[in-house]
């Protein structure tokens, strides 16, 4: 859906996982945005009717954008910066306890 | 303009939280015209802090008439819950496996079998059956108990509802049987005139010949004005709940119980604070840590709210169910346990209030009680 | 040992940031709390490596703002970003977390700076991933340099719409289309304020250049958009929408909306802080004296937590807010030729706020969803038919609705969809919108696990 503007300047970068898929991008993004550029529109299913959600309001107000990070869930990806190794998952419905 | 007739009931129940929902519920079999004024969004509705258990194990140590009363209730929910989901398509999730009291160390263990034996005892023919595990039984039940549990205690008899999905269903199923529901008609006075009770809200006066006073902590007030004396201690209970999670408690603990939508949720806090419903750093922090302590695996399950709610309580704890002697026709009641006694309050009672004799089964639960003599 | 501050900011847009400095200036002890790791809040909100080419596409005021941030960082304030405040009580105590642990402060005068949101739309198929609001969107672009790789279509209206598209505009990114939802019938109700708007040129030529560019870069603006509908299996595919009596699809995978935005009360509004419906700007505020204080004694609220009135005017509240603490707490210094200089810039500012807010006043049919089936809670997927549905069998407010629904019950608690439940309320009980009570947020006032909650510095003190 997104894409970067080009830069002529230096950046420093992180590379996470978004999925299982690395994706690099510069220092001091959040995971919601990380998701944006890994291209997955969807980081979540409802624990409701698992219908697929994805970032909404990107400043904290909405939680459509929970995810799991680093294995625990209901992650706030919006509020969450990104380091270096750090793992982005799709969690799908209520989370199981010690899974 | 509104019709006269608009503003009168056979009888009016003051109150519509759970206690005055089910009541009225239950008097539309009994009377043709049956009419219920609430308070408005804000009332302090101790509905909202119940969690949701239909409790027999630690009911009426001391007082087995009590524990039979609770008993009725518990028995008659399964059809109860039946009836409203008929009724009204609302499942108020009940269900009726039995449930924990944990125990945190031998001493309470030992307490709560002394406890569970006294109920035995107690419940004569009627039979008490309850079983008391330690820990590793206990993980038989719910594998996720922490090492730092001790044990618990189990009764077959326990069980849980929706409170706030019960509630619904009272409302609903109270409108379809021709109950008549208005809210943000919270009663400010009440007077006795020719054998007729007139109501004053903000809306303007409500009349019938029969009224019941269930408006939980607010009772007292409005008792008085018909020859009620009700004692009452409000007690603050705070509740926390969580995100939803996959299910993974299979009983629910006096406590803790996990909702059919996945929510957790705990509480029993007990703070003598009157009429107060602010909520507590320190307290929703200790409700969190004896969660944790029970069940570590929950430490990373986020709370999503929480809330402090007025338990209706008399000085023994029992529910008060009161006729009046200066005014005949009026009736008032409290009683801390809206859910469980929900199925005996929509049974059991819509005779008395509509002149029958009392019921044997609450004879000795009126306020004479208390009184000094 | 938790630490003693005589003041305490909760938020680092432009009100908290200027509050703290100006009351650290009069002498106060100052700390400033807030969620997000760099201070500048929503409208300054900065990447950690900001490059040449998103400053500017961003423009002017946001230079600015990265002046203000600059002052804010070497003022003498004990900052703690990444902080999660959770829970206030009436004497100050306030509970937060930060990376999990879990911290608390005592402050004789709470001053909450919480900004504002974005006003939920909710129209069918907005919770579609590839639906998101038109703030969200500016937010990528700004921490990031994000801008849509597809034509994104923006639907609905106020200043922050024309913005983005203009920004986009100038980062070269394609626009499919604008879509305004705004009833022209508005100019009406605003041109009598038009003489305060006019007053305020800088604002009116910013404006008029965004409308500009996009015209001359061809632009597609649809006016009098009514029945917005978000399509897709599983994503946004397209937008449909009624104009000039006829129903149009646009395909497109991003469909940004704005109707504006609205306080962000949910902390005023937990801490039982009294509140007044503004009917203009369709949601409450608190009630506060002129300088920012609330009913409650030791509580304040500047910026647009205390009504919208954008960036600019959040400093000067800020600054009034400051003052309104220090004189609470007993203090006389005050720096009389900036509070008369924030007082004239207000005035100026409250003339273009009265325009702005009566022109851009969002239509009812993006406020409050026709069709039953349109999702009114996002997070527990209640439909407005059932909130309407609750509402007729006897729900008068928020409380008694969720009690019925669990609407409000997941994790944003409320904050989302409790404009969209009050109005359906109100529509289905024929009441005003100020008549129903605003709803009433608990704490934790955002999700903490249990774990956090347990820690030993938020337990109870007494046995």
């Amino acid at each position: 859906m997104f894409r970067r503007l080009e830069t002529a300047g230096r950046v420093e970068t992180v590379t996470v996982s978004v999925g299982g898929k690395p994706v690099t991008l510069p220092r001091g993004e959040t995971a919601a945005a990380a998701l944006v550029a890994a291209g997955e529109a969807v980081g979540r299913t409802t624990p409701v009717t698992g219908a697929p959600r994805g970032p909404y309001c990107m400043m904290g107000v909405c939680f459509d954008c929970l995810v799991m990070i680093d294995g625990a869930p209901n992650r706030q990806a919006c509020m969450i910066e990104i380091r270096e190794g750090m793992r982005i998952d799709r969690q799908d419905g209520a989370r199981r306890l010690g899974g | 303009m509104t019709d006269i007739r608009d503003r009168q009931a056979d009888i009016i129940v003051v109150g519509g939280g759970l206690v005055g929902s089910a009541i009225a519920y239950g008097l539309t079999r009994h009377a043709p015209r049956v009419m219920l004024l609430d308070e408005g969004d804000r009332a302090f509705r101790a509905t909202r802090g119940n969690f949701g258990l239909v409790w027999v194990q630690s009911k009426g140590d001391g007082a087995p008439h009590y524990t039979h009363w609770t008993r009725n209730s518990q028995e008659r929910w399964t059809d109860f819950a039946a009836e409203l989901k008929a009724r009204t398509g609302v499942d108020t999730h009940h269900e009726n496996d039995g449930g924990l009291t944990l125990c945190l160390s031998e001493a309470e263990f030992l307490d709560r079998r002394a406890l569970m034996e006294r109920h035995r005892r107690d419940a004569g023919n009627r039979g008490f059956e309850y079983k008391m595990l330690r820990l590793p039984e206990l993980r038989e039940l719910v594998p996720e108990a922490g090492d730092s549990v001790y044990g618990a205690s189990f009764t077959p008899y326990d069980g849980c509802a929706n409170p706030l999905f019960t509630l619904r269903a009272v409302h609903e199923g109270f409108d379809q049987l021709g109950g008549i529901y208005r809210p943000d008609h919270a009663v400010v006075a009440i007077e006795h005139k020719d054998g007729i009770f007139r109501l004053e809200t903000r809306h303007g006066t409500y009349e019938a010949p029969r009224v019941v006073i269930a408006a939980g902590n607010m009772t007292p007030g409005l008792a008085r004005q018909v020859g009620l004396e009700i004692p009452l201690n409000p007690q603050r209970g705070e509740i926390l709940v969580t995100e939803r999670i996959a299910p993974f408690m299979r009983l629910p603990t006096q406590n803790m119980r996990q909702t059919v939508e996945g929510s957790i949720i705990m509480g029993d806090s007990k703070e003598d604070v009157g009429f107060d419903t602010a909520t507590d750093t320190g307290v929703i922090s200790d409700i969190a840590a004896r969660a944790v302590t029970a069940f570590p695996i929950l430490r990373d399950v986020p709370v999503v709210r929480a809330w402090a709610a007025l338990r209706v309580l008399s000085p023994d704890g029992l529910p008060i169910y009161a006729e009046s002697q200066t005014c005949p026709g009026a009736f008032a009641t409290i009683c801390h346990s809206g859910v469980t006694l929900a199925a005996a309050h929509a049974n059991e009672l819509g005779g008395w209030l509509m002149g029958a004799d009392r019921p044997e089964a609450i004879a000795k639960l009126g306020p004479e009680r208390f009184h000094v003599s | 040992m938790s630490a003693q501050w005589d003041l305490a900011v909760i938020g680092a847009g432009p009100a908290g940031m200027t509050a703290a400095m100006t009351a650290a200036r009069l002498g106060l002890k100052v700390g400033l709390l807030d969620e997000q790791p760099r201070p500048g809040g929503q409208i300054y909100r900065n990447p950690a490596q900001p490059t040449p080419e998103v400053l500017e596409a961003l423009g002017e005021d946001y230079a600015h703002g990265m002046k203000l941030i600059e002052r804010f960082r070497a003022a003498d304030i004990d900052y703690r970003p990444g902080a999660t405040v959770w829970d206030v009580t009436a004497d100050g105590e306030i509970a937060f977390l930060r990376d999990g642990v879990a911290g608390e402060i005592r402050a004789r005068h709470v001053l909450l700076a919480t900004g504002a949101i974005e006003r939920p739309v909710p129209v069918p198929g907005w919770t579609l991933p590839g639906a998101m609001t038109v703030g969200a969107a500016q937010i990528l672009l700004k921490t990031g340099g994000y801008v849509p790789d597809h034509p994104a279509v923006l639907v609905g209206g106020g200043p922050l719409l024309y913005l983005v598209a203009w920004q986009y505009l100038k980062a070269g990114a394609q626009i499919g289309a604008i879509l305004e939802t705004v009833p022209r019938s508005n100019l009406w109700s605003a041109l009598p304020h038009a003489p305060g708007m006019l007053r305020q040129g800088r604002l009116l030529a910013k404006g008029r250049r965004w409308l500009r560019d996009l015209r001359a870069a061809r632009v597609r603006r649809i006016r009098g958009v009514t029945d917005v509908r978000i399509e897709g299996d599983g994503a946004a595919e397209a937008v449909s929408f009624q104009a000039r009596g006829r129903r149009q699809t646009i395909q497109t995978p991003l469909v940004l909306l704005h109707e504006g935005v609205i306080p962000n009360t949910h902390v005023s509004l937990a801490l039982g802080l009294e509140h007044g419906w503004n009917d203009v700007q369709q949601w409450w505020q608190p009630r506060l004296d002129e300088w920012g204080r609330a009913d409650k004694t030791g509580f304040s609220v500047a910026g647009d937590g205390a009504g919208i009135w954008g960036a600019e005017a959040a400093e000067h509240l800020g600054l009034l807010a400051a003052h309104g603490a220090a004189m609470a707490l007993g203090g006389d210094s005050l720096d009389q030729t900036g509070v008369a200089e924030a007082r004239t810039a207000l005035n100026a500012a409250a003339g273009a706020r009265a325009f702005l807010d009566r022109f851009y006043r969002p239509a009812r049919s993006q406020r409050v969803p026709a069709a039953d089936d349109t999702i009114a809670c996002r997070c527990e997927e209640v439909t407005a038919g059932q909130v309407r549905h609750a509402a007729r069998l006897g729900a008068l407010g928020l409380t008694q609705a969720k009690a019925y629904t669990r609407c409000g019950m997941g994790p944003c608690q409320g904050r989302l969809c409790a404009p969209t439940v009050s109005a359906l309320i109100a529509e289905t009980r024929g009441l005003d919108d100020a008549d129903v009570p605003a709803y009433r947020p608990r704490p934790p006032f955002k999700p903490v696990t249990l774990g956090a909650l347990a820690a030993p510095a938020f337990r109870a003190k007494a046995g």
